[in-house]
C-alpha cells in the first residue's frame, strides 16, 4: 500500500498542472458549499440575537416585515408615523410594564440616529435576555447628548466629548445638516453584534430640538435658533416612529396586540417580534435553500472534472498499467492507485477550499459587518463543516470509482503486453 | 535438471471468439535455456507471454513455470509469482514516466520481498542494486543525476528496462521484441549485456521477435507457427 501511496503521489506530480486545475475547481466549490453555510448560521444567529424580551413593536399600519425591518433592524423607513397622544394612551394601558419609544429619520455619517429616552437602556434587551452596557460614560442627560452604538464609535473613531453634527434624512451623505445644533459623545454602548451597534442614540427632545426651526425638511429662512434657546423650550415631541412595548404577563398579549390593533384614533400594527422574525427568516429560506441547492451542484461540478481529468489521461495510461502489471502489481493495486488520485485531489481541494474560506472571510468580514450590519464570528471549522468536508472527500473517492473501475478492465483486458 | 516452463495440451479462446487462439500440445523451455521464439503478429504471441507471465489462465491444459503449475494458483497468487520469479521487458516504453531512473528499477523490489531480499543479499540494499545494474547497462551514475526517464534515447530505456527485469534474480526472463526499436548496433550491445548478465545468475531466457537476424546467438529457436496449432493455417508472415 505504501508503494501504491507513493505511486499516486508521483503521478499526481508529474501532472501537476492538470491535477491543480482540479484541485482549484473542488477548491472554489467547497469554499462557496462552506462559505454559503456559515452566512447561513450566522445569519440566522444574529437574526434571532437583535431582540429579546420586548413583547409587542408598535407603529404605523403597515406590514409586520416592514415594521420589524425599520424598528429593529433600522432598514428603510416608516411610512407613517404615531401620535405622541396615540403613545401615552396604550402605554398607560394597565397590562404594560414599560415601553421604549424610538424616532427614527436622521443620520450621522451613514449611521442611523435613533431618538428616545432613559428606558432604552433599562429595558432594551438583546440575546439570551441581555441588557445593554455601557463601554464608556453614562447615557444622555442633555438634550445635545448622544450615546454611540460600538460600531459607530469604532468606525468613526469618536470618544467621550467629540462633537457630532446630525444630517437631517438618512442618505449617506447627508446634504442638509444640522450644523448648528452639534450633539456631543456622552456614553459609548459595549459591542452587542446587532444593529444597536450601529446606531446614535439621542433624547427624543433631541430629534424635536434640531428639527424645531424646520418645516418640511428644510430649514425655516429667518427662523434660526441657537441651543441655548432651544434647550429652554418645551422640547415634547408630537409624534413618534415606533415603539416597544414589555407587559406584566406574557398571557396579556394578544389581548394588548388586538387592542392596538383596534385603536380608534389611528390605524396602528403591533407585532410579536418572535413571529415577525420568524416570517422574515422563511421568506430568506427559499434563497437560503436554492443557494445550498446551488453549491452542492457547484462542488458535483468540480467532482465531475475531476473524473473527466482521471479517464481522459487512461489511454495514455495503458502502458504504465502493463508495466506495474508485470512487475507484479494486482489489479487491486491499480485500482487503490486510481482511488487514491481521486481521494488526494479531493482532499487537497477540500483544504484548500477551507483555507480560501478563512482568507475570505477575513476580507469579507468587515465589509459585510460595516454593509450589513451582519457579524460573521471567525471560529475554528465547525462540526458541520467537517462533515461537508469529510462529504466532499468521500464524494470524490466515490466519482474516482468510475476511473478506477476502468482502469482495472482495460488493464485486465491489456494484460501486460500492451498491443501496439 | 527441470525445465523451467512446461506447457501441455493449452488452448485459449477469448470470451468472445469461437476460434481458440491458441492450441499448443506440448512446448518446454530448460532451466537457463536462451529461447528465441519467432512469430509473425496474429501468431498467439501476446497470449503466450500473458500465460507465461500468468496474466492470463488457459482454458484448458497445464502451464507450469519453475515447477508450480500456474493454471492452479488464484490470480492473486499468480500476481505474487510473476512479482517473485518473472522479468519482463517490452517493445517500448518501458518506464513509467513520473519515476526516476533508479525507482522504475526498484519497482519489482517494491511488489515482491523475495527479490527485494535477494537484490540486498547481493549488494547490501536494493538501490545499490539497481545502481549497479544500471552500470552494468552502460549507465553510471553520472549519467543518471538529474535526468528524467523521458530524456533517456530509446536505447537507453531499453537498458533500463532490463535492469529492473534483472533486479533481484527473478529465474525467468521474457523479453516481448525488446529491439525492434533499436538499430543494429545498440542492438547487438543490448542483447550482448542481457546476455551475459542472464548468464552470471543462469536465468532463463525467452525473447520473442520476427527479427530473425538474432536467431543465432540463442541455444534454440521455435517458431510459433509450428508451435501454436491454433495460428499454423492463418499466418501471414
Amino acid at each position: 500500500m505504501k508503494t501504491i501511496l507513493h505511486l499516486a503521489f508521483r503521478s499526481l506530480v508529474s501532472r501537476r498542472a492538470t491535477v491543480l486545475l482540479s484541485v482549484a475547481a473542488i477548491a472554489v466549490s467547497v469554499t462557496l458549499l462552506l462559505g454559503v453555510e456559515r452566512i447561513r448560521t450566522e445569519t440566522r444567529n444574529s437574526f434571532s440575537n437583535t431582540i429579546s424580551g420586548t413583547d409587542l413593536v408598535v407603529g404605523a399600519r403597515s406590514g409586520s416585515i416592514p415594521l420589524l425591518l425599520y424598528s429593529v433592524f433600522r432598514i428603510g423607513n416608516a411610512t407613517n408615523n404615531i401620535s405622541w397622544q396615540s403613545y401615552r394612551e396604550l402605554a398607560a394601558d394597565p397590562a404594560v410594564a414599560w415601553t421604549i419609544p424610538l424616532s427614527l429619520g436622521d443620520s450621522h455619517r451613514g449611521f442611523r440616529v435613533l431618538g428616545t429616552n432613559a428606558d432604552y437602556f433599562r429595558h432594551f434587551r438583546y440575546a439570551r435576555m441581555q441588557n445593554l452596557r455601557f463601554a464608556e460614560g453614562r447615557q444622555f442627560d442633555d438634550v445635545f447628548d448622544a450615546v454611540l452604538g460600538a460600531e459607530v464609535a469604532d468606525a468613526l473613531g469618536y470618544g467621550i466629548g467629540d462633537e457630532i453634527i446630525i444630517d437631517h434624512g438618512v442618505g449617506r451623505i447627508g446634504f442638509a445638516r444640522h450644523t448648528d445644533k452639534p450633539f456631543r459623545v456622552s456614553g459609548i454602548l459595549a459591542r452587542t453584534g446587532t444593529p444597536v451597534d450601529r446606531t446614535v442614540h439621542v433624547s427624543l427632545g433631541g430629534i424635536e430640538a434640531i428639527h424645531i426651526d424646520w418645516r418640511s425638511g428644510a430649514p425655516v429662512p429667518g427662523l434660526r435658533m441657537d441651543a441655548d434657546r432651544v434647550r429652554r423650550m418645551d422640547l415634547q415631541p408630537r409624534a413618534i416612529t415606533a415603539f416597544f412595548v414589555g407587559l406584566k404577563s406574557r398571557f396579556a398579549t394578544f389581548a394588548v396586540q388586538r387592542k392596538i390593533n383596534e385603536y380608534r384614533p389611528e390605524p396602528l400594527l403591533a407585532i410579536l417580534p418572535g413571529v415577525a422574525l420568524q416570517e422574515l427568516w422563511s421568506l430568506m429560506a427559499t434563497a437560503e435553500r436554492a443557494l445550498s441547492a446551488i453549491s452542492v451542484f457547484v462542488v458535483a461540478t468540480g467532482l465531475i472534472g475531476m473524473m473527466t481529468m482521471l479517464l481522459s489521461g487512461m489511454n495514455e495510461r495503458r502502458r504504465e498499467m502493463a508495466i506495474l502489471r508485470a512487475v507484479g502489481a494486482r489489479p487491486a493495486h491499480i485500482f487503490s492507485l486510481f482511488l487514491l488520485e481521486a481521494g488526494f485531489i479531493a482532499a487537497l481541494g477540500a483544504m484548500t477550499g477551507l483555507g480560501l474560506l478563512y482568507i475570505l472571510l477575513g476580507i469579507a468580514q468587515p465589509l459585510i459587518e460595516s454593509t450589513y450590519g451582519l457579524f460573521i464570528a471567525i471560529g475554528a471549522p465547525t462540526q458541520t463543516d467537517m462533515m461537508y468536508l469529510g462529504a466532499v472527500v468521500a464524494a470524490g473517492v466515490l466519482a474516482g470509482l468510475v476511473p478506477a473501475i476502468r482502469a482495472v478492465r482495460l488493464s485486465l483486458a491489456d494484460g501486460i503486453i500492451v498491443r501496439s | 535438471m527441470t525445465n523451467a516452463v512446461e506447457i501441455s495440451n493449452v488452448t485459449f479462446r477469448w470470451p468472445s471468439g469461437k476460434t481458440p487462439v491458441l492450441d499448443i500440445p506440448d512446448f518446454s523451455v530448460g532451466t537457463g535455456e536462451r529461447l528465441f521464439v519467432s512469430g509473425p503478429s496474429g501468431s498467439g504471441k501476446t497470449t503466450l507471454l500473458n500465460l507465461l507471465g500468468g496474466v492470463t489462465v488457459p482454458d484448458g491444459g497445464a502451464v507450469s513455470v519453475l515447477g508450480t503449475r500456474l493454471d492452479k494458483l488464484s490470480s492473486a497468487q499468480r500476481d505474487s509469482f510473476r512479482a517473485d520469479h518473472v522479468g519482463v521487458i517490452f517493445q517500448l516504453f518501458n518506464l513509467v514516466p513520473y519515476l526516476s531512473l533508479v525507482e522504475n528499477v526498484l519497482l519489482p523490489c517494491r511488489f515482491s520481498a523475495r527479490r527485494s531480499a535477494q537484490a540486498a543479499a547481493r549488494d547490501g540494499d536494493p538501490v545499490s542494486a539497481a545502481r549497479r545494474l544500471l552500470a552494468r547497462m552502460g549507465l553510471p551514475d553520472a549519467l543518471l543525476t538529474g535526468r528524467s526517464v523521458t530524456d533517456l534515447s530509446v536505447g537507453q530505456q531499453q537498458r533500463v528496462a532490463a535492469a529492473r527485469a534483472l533486479i533481484g534474480a527473478p529465474e525467468l526472463l521474457i523479453a516481448d521484441e525488446p529491439t525492434s526499436a533499436l538499430d543494429d548496433d545498440a542492438r547487438q550491445s543490448f542483447l550482448d549485456l542481457l546476455f551475459e548478465t542472464a548468464a552470471t545468475e543462469s536465468q532463463t531466457l525467452i525473447l520473442v521477435s520476427h527479427d530473425r537476424r538474432m536467431e543465432p546467438m540463442f541455444d534454440r529457436h521455435v517458431s510459433l507457427a509450428d508451435l501454436n496449432r491454433a495460428a499454423a493455417p492463418t499466418a501471414t508472415a
